[in-house]
């Protein structure tokens, strides 16, 4: 134990040793390591521990899983790529994959409108500003869950406002919650609705980042506001847009309350509008526990490709300075 | 500057101010739209959660029910595992919060300031995590609860949420940016770093620790998937899955009754934003700055 944790020690303490030479005892390099290694252990120990156990081992636990089938009694049988090839084969994953990348295409539209709303907002010496910040925020903090229960009575197609408020214009709204394609619009509008808040935060301490000199000498200039937009805020402002874009990705690919909540388990269009993260949990719920492990293991793939892809497209179109 | 320089700048300067005045009573216009577009859903739920069921269900809309109902909200606790609920919630969320501040704030701290072996793998296998979804490590998750016997009770459904990789990140990009002279003076006067951690980093730590603490009050409130899976029980399940499962009935048979329920169900989250905005706020911003 004791020369486990020192041999490496050693090692780095020896290329370490013009800064650590400070304590004038006998032999303080290895000792001194071995002390900060013990007090290390009781600082990191305990979340290690803990992240072994919850984190790093379910995730080949989880890959494992991937390739078995679970029989109605629990008791899991090897059965190599079963799932994969099920998988691949079922419409419903095919269809939860679309329907996922439509929501995630929904919040990305959603960026813009939070650039817009963050350069009003954050519009030198604005009264209330912070009132406005507030409003756009609170949906960002409110439950999904909950928050489903009012879009619930609001998208109902008897009786729910938004119909009502069409019907005024001569529209006769669909039933938005239980019909394929506008169920996922409504859903994505919600997600839209509850990010927003979230986007215009990050986006508005980017937007403090921007020197005001830039602006005073552009309007000095006689630069519009709506020129002082594209050419100054949207390109400073690059490195949020992205970060907010790549945080969008990956929550976007979460979606599960909303349609839980809103839709419902036995709404007639849940098979159409499901997301990939609704079909492992419908495959749990069923006890198809290997399906909904090789689900898992798309959903991983998925979101580390597209991840990567934003980083690789970013050159682009961000700049940093 | 020449005179004629000086007033065509003033001229412009002036031209510009009345620009942004004209242009205030527009962006004002433009917000409050917006504004009362983002919190309708609210007020809306606020005013049917006080209404009849047949209002609530009646075309056209009732946009004022008239009489007010505040009966609905009482019925919430007697017709509904409420009390239960918000309890497993309290406690889920308590158990979460003071888990993640302690555990990653020490762990974040020998990130940043401590000397060990593997110090750089262990902390990449850290950072790995934070890039997994949850649903690579919930059937397993699950089969762990299953087998300690926690299934449907706080323990298992807090237990995972207790340690957090980006909780980990956070404190230890905190500590990172603080002065070393400060503990390093401390080291000298023969302080511990149990007591350099404790007495010294912690207090300085507040800002990242109320932001920590914020997100995963907010995490921990809110979650539905995992305790959805582990609770299965109405009276042992935390609010979000506990309303969430009503919501999702095909047909409802008491809509004033659910609102008021999802009402109250965020109300603590809702006022604890509203009554420290400033900090909630940087914390979100702060978080996501990294």
């Amino acid at each position: 134990m004791t020369g486990l944790a020192s041999a490496p020690g050693a090692v780095a303490a020896q290329a370490a040793a013009p800064r650590s030479g400070r304590r004038g005892s006998s032999d303080p390099r290895p000792r001194a390591r071995l002390r900060s290694s013990l007090w290390a252990l009781l600082f990191v120990g305990p979340l290690l521990i803990g992240v072994l156990v919850f984190y790093i081992w379910p995730i080949f636990r989880n890959a494992y899983f991937s390739f078995t089938t679970w029989g109605a009694f629990g008791g899991a049988t090897w059965t190599g790529l079963d799932n994969y090839e099920t998988m691949l084969g079922d419409p419903d994953f095919w269809r939860a994959i679309v329907n996922t990348l439509i929501y995630v295409g929904i919040l990305l539209l959603g960026i813009p409108v939070a650039v817009l709303f963050a350069a009003l907002i954050n519009r030198p010496g604005l009264r209330f500003a912070a009132v406005y910040r507030t409003a756009f925020f609170l949906p960002y903090v409110a439950m999904p869950a909950a928050v489903a229960m009012v879009w619930r009575i609001i998208f109902n197609g008897d009786f729910g406002i938004l119909n009502y408020t069409l019907s005024l214009v001569g529209i006769t709204g669909p039933n938005w919650l239980s019909t394929e394609w506008f169920a996922l619009l409504s859903v994505g509008l919600v997600g839209m609705w509850i990010s927003l808040g979230f986007n215009l935060i990050v986006l508005s301490a980017g937007m403090r980042g921007i020197p005001p000199e830039m602006y005073e000498a552009s309007t000095l200039d006689g630069a519009s506001r709506a020129r002082q937009f594209f050419s100054i805020t949207v390109p400073l402002l690059s490195p949020s847009i992205f970060f907010v874009s790549v945080m969008t990705v990956i929550t976007g690919f979460q979606v599960f309350d909303l349609l839980y909540a809103l839709m419902g388990t036995q709404n007639p269009a849940i098979n159409q509008t499901q997301s990939l993260v609704y079909l492992f949990f419908a495959h749990q719920q069923a006890g198809d526990n290997g399906y909904a492990a090789a689900v898992g293991v798309a959903i991983l793939l998925l979101v580390g490709a597209f991840t990567m892809l934003q980083f690789r497209m970013q050159k682009r179109w961000v700049t940093y300075d | 500057m020449t005179d004629t320089q000086t007033t065509a700048l003033a001229i412009r300067q002036r031209a510009a101010g009345k620009r942004l005045r004209l242009g205030n009573g527009v962006t004002h216009a433009v917000l409050i739209v917006a504004s009362l577009t983002m919190i309708f859903p609210f007020l809306w739920q606020i005013l049917m959660s006080l209404a009849t069921n047949a209002q609530v269900t009646s075309v056209p809309p009732t946009f004022w029910p008239g009489e007010l109902h505040f009966e609905n909200f009482a019925h919430v606790f007697d017709q509904l595992p409420f009390l239960n609920q918000l309890w497993v919630s309290a406690a889920v969320t308590t158990i979460r919060t003071v888990g993640q501040l302690l555990l990653c704030s020490m762990a974040g701290y020998a990130f940043a300031r401590l000397e060990f072996p593997f110090k750089r793998t262990i902390f990449a296998i850290v950072l790995a995590i934070l890039m997994v979804p949850p649903q690579v490590y919930l059937l397993p998750q699950y089969q762990i609860v299953q087998g300690l016997g926690w299934l449907n009770t706080i323990a298992g459904i807090a237990a995972p949420g207790i340690f957090s990789a980006f909780g980990t990140f956070m404190m230890r990009q905190f500590f990172m940016g603080l002065p070393e002279e400060l503990s390093e003076a401390a080291r000298l006067d023969g302080a511990n770093h149990f007591q350099i951690f404790w007495k010294i980093m912690l207090p300085l730590a507040k800002p990242g620790l109320s932001a920590l603490a914020i997100i995963t009050v907010l995490a921990s409130w809110n979650d539905l998937l995992w305790p959805l899976i582990v609770a299965t029980d109405a009276t042992q399940m935390p609010l979000a899955p506990g309303i969430a499962t009503l919501t999702s009935q095909r047909s409802i048979p008491d809509y004033p009754l659910l609102l008021a329920a999802s009402l109250l169900a965020m109300a603590p989250v809702l006022i604890l934003f509203l009554s420290m905005q400033r900090r909630v706020i940087d914390g979100i911003a702060f978080s996501g700055l990294k």
